[in-house]
């Protein structure tokens, strides 16, 4: 690849990547240590390594997906969050990341707590499903919600544990960490008003993102 | 010519190449010896290896491969021996993900091997007879350490590479533990940090066949011609098993019948799994020295890489540089998934930049030999990015 041509898939990256990532990787400090479970073909920790000069690692379940890092030359750990994470040593990295995959977890506390044991921050990107879309489908349908972006029946979604903005933050008092920043983005990707109160969050925020620490 | 003969001349042919190879060579004098785990130097040493492709004027893309256990520097070209294709033509070659157009590739045979480095049918210099079981018993540590000599003697400061499968890859790790700043990249697979109980078990079973051979005379067989032949080949045959998946058997031979179409009642070998393990035993009798079997075998055995570190594996790796790619296959049960794992663990304990794949196939532990197309599209990225990191174009 020719520097020109590299340069182009840099902006094609940037141009491609979701807005949720984007977001993400602006949370990141630069030449931080970052940890990325469920990396998924491994966007987010291109993204974070060309654009930040972050040291990026990733965790991904699938083979295809590994290896499509491995190929990227991206370090990706085929693993599984509810099983692995606990093999990480302590304070290993700056900023674990999990974006849309805590709703998939089978332990999303036991995850999240292994986050704040292995990087000073996790950052975590989820679904809300307090969304007003979901709760008008429940409320008149009578039926599980079924979205554009929540595209699965409830008989073969691979999300076993949705929960809402309030839940979430919920979750985070109960094991003791701190927010220091939570961004609430619509169905287009632009966040809902920051100063907004959280009903408002909670209805309109079609994904949530939350920057957390671990309190000392 | 009849098939005895053929066997005859090619066990000849086995014999001479561990004094003379069809290969390169480099010795060392016994002023130069390599000092052996075991506590005795064994000098003079030879080391036969090949080479592929260009060292660049930097000496920065020399990749190192090592084989194993009865594997021979014999990598992309034909063998010697045999005269059948190179080992690892899959993997390495022009265009192949191990690169010849692009990387300088580096194999020699193991010290205690038979094709031409310094094993037990080499000449004893203080008796003019071949050692047989007079070399000190040879280590993975000896093995590397012999492989840094010729390294050295290449003038090569820094390896792009060490890759290898299998006791191949326990090399690359044993590389990457005592020589971390010399190895810029690393690829075991298939491989251990640690010989398991259940593989030094069917290790021993192997030895045992050869030592129960009345052929092998305790090790002193080269002086009358009489080889171990039957020992051996019950060796490989057992090892042979080990290396494929249940379900490959089944794929391959199932219950079908080799060249009948029903059972003899007799103890002749009515089945094509009993032809095809037979035949293995015998053909590798031509080209494998029982003595080397016993030699390499134990080196596997002793391997514990930990060990040397107070106990800790992620100790073994602290700090290190090195980029590493591991990869397991989920039908391997003689190095299982969860080998691997234990080491990729003890990498990100010692916070090194590691990759893992677990790659699904039923080829079981010798898919890393054959033609998975993940194995090859894994190592042809990672390599890619490493030589980007290097600076290599």
């Amino acid at each position: 690849m020719t520097e020109a041509q590299r340069h182009l898939s840099d902006e094609a990256i940037r141009a491609d990547a979701r807005v949720d990532l984007l977001l993400i990787a602006d949370m990141v400090q630069r030449n931080a240590r970052v940890l990325d479970v469920g990396c998924g073909d491994g966007t987010l920790l291109r993204l974070l390594s060309e654009q930040r000069g972050v040291d990026a690692r990733g965790m991904e379940l699938s083979q295809r997906g590994v290896n499509d890092c491995v190929a990227k030359g991206l370090s990706v750990i085929q693993g599984d969050a509810d099983v692995d994470l606990q093999d990480y040593p302590d304070d290993g990295f700056d900023y674990v990341i999990l974006s849309q995959t805590l709703q998939a977890t089978r332990h999303p506390r036991r995850v999240l707590e292994h986050m704040l044991r292995i990087g000073r921050h996790a950052i975590v990107s989820f679904p809300n499903f307090g969304h007003w879309r979901i709760r008008t489908q429940l409320m008149f349908k009578g039926r599980m919600p079924v979205t554009e972006n929540l595209s699965y029946t409830w008989y073969d979604t691979p999300n076993i544990h949705f929960c809402t903005i309030r839940d979430f933050v919920g979750l985070v008092n109960d094991i003791g960490a701190r927010i220091e920043r939570g961004v609430a983005l619509d169905r287009y990707g632009a966040p809902v008003r920051v100063n907004a109160p959280w009903w408002v969050w909670n209805m309109f925020g079609e994904q949530g993102v939350f920057l957390l620490k671990r309190k000392d | 010519m009849p098939s005895e003969e053929i066997a005859k001349s090619a066990s000849a042919a086995a014999h001479l190449e561990a004094e003379t190879p069809r290969s390169l060579v480099v010795r060392f004098p016994e002023s130069d010896p390599l000092m052996m785990d075991a506590g005795v130097p064994v000098g003079p040493l030879q080391i036969a290896y090949q080479t592929y492709g260009t060292l660049n004027a930097a000496k920065s893309n020399a990749v190192l491969i090592c084989h194993a256990l009865t594997g021979d520097q014999h990598v992309a070209n034909e063998h010697p021996v045999t005269g059948k294709s190179g080992w690892w033509e899959t993997m390495v070659g022009p265009g192949k993900p191990i690169d010849t157009d692009r990387y300088f590739i580096i194999c020699s045979n193991v010290i205690g091997g038979c094709m031409g480095t310094t094993g037990p049918a080499s000449i004893n210099p203080s008796t003019g007879l071949p050692y047989g079981l007079d070399l000190p018993v040879v280590t993975i540590k000896d093995m590397v350490r012999a492989q840094a000599k010729l390294v050295d003697y290449l003038g090569i400061d820094t390896l792009f590479c060490v890759a290898g499968g299998s006791m191949g890859g326990m090399q690359v790790l044993q590389w990457a533990a005592l020589y971390p700043d010399r190895v810029f990249s690393a690829i075991p697979i298939a491989a251990a940090a640690r010989h398991s109980s259940q593989n030094i078990a069917f290790h021993e079973v192997g030895r045992q066949a050869v030592m129960a051979d009345p052929d092998w005379q305790a090790g002193r067989y080269y002086e009358n011609g009489l080889k171990p032949s039957k020992g051996l080949a019950v060796a490989r045959m057992a090892a042979h098993i080990t290396y494929m998946s249940d379900e490959a058997l089944h794929r391959k031979f199932g219950r079908k019948l080799q060249d009948r179409s029903a059972p003899t009642f007799s103890f002749d070998a009515d089945f094509q799994i009993e032809s095809y393990l037979r035949h293995q035993g015998s053909s590798f009798v031509e080209r494998f020295d029982a003595n080397s079997y016993l030699y390499v075998t134990r080196a596997m055995d002793y391997f514990d890489l930990a060990a040397d570190y107070g106990g800790s594996l992620a100790q073994a790796f602290k700090g290190t540089k090195t980029r590493f790619c591991v990869v397991s296959f989920t039908s391997d049960w003689l190095f299982p998934t969860s080998d691997s794992r234990a080491v990729v663990h003890a990498l990100n304990a010692g916070g090194a930049s590691v990759s893992f794949v677990e790659i699904e196939t039923d080829k079981g532990h010798d898919a890393f030999l054959l033609d998975v197309p993940e194995l090859l599209s894994t190592t042809r990225g990672f390599l890619g990015a490493a030589a980007r990191a290097r600076g290599l174009a």
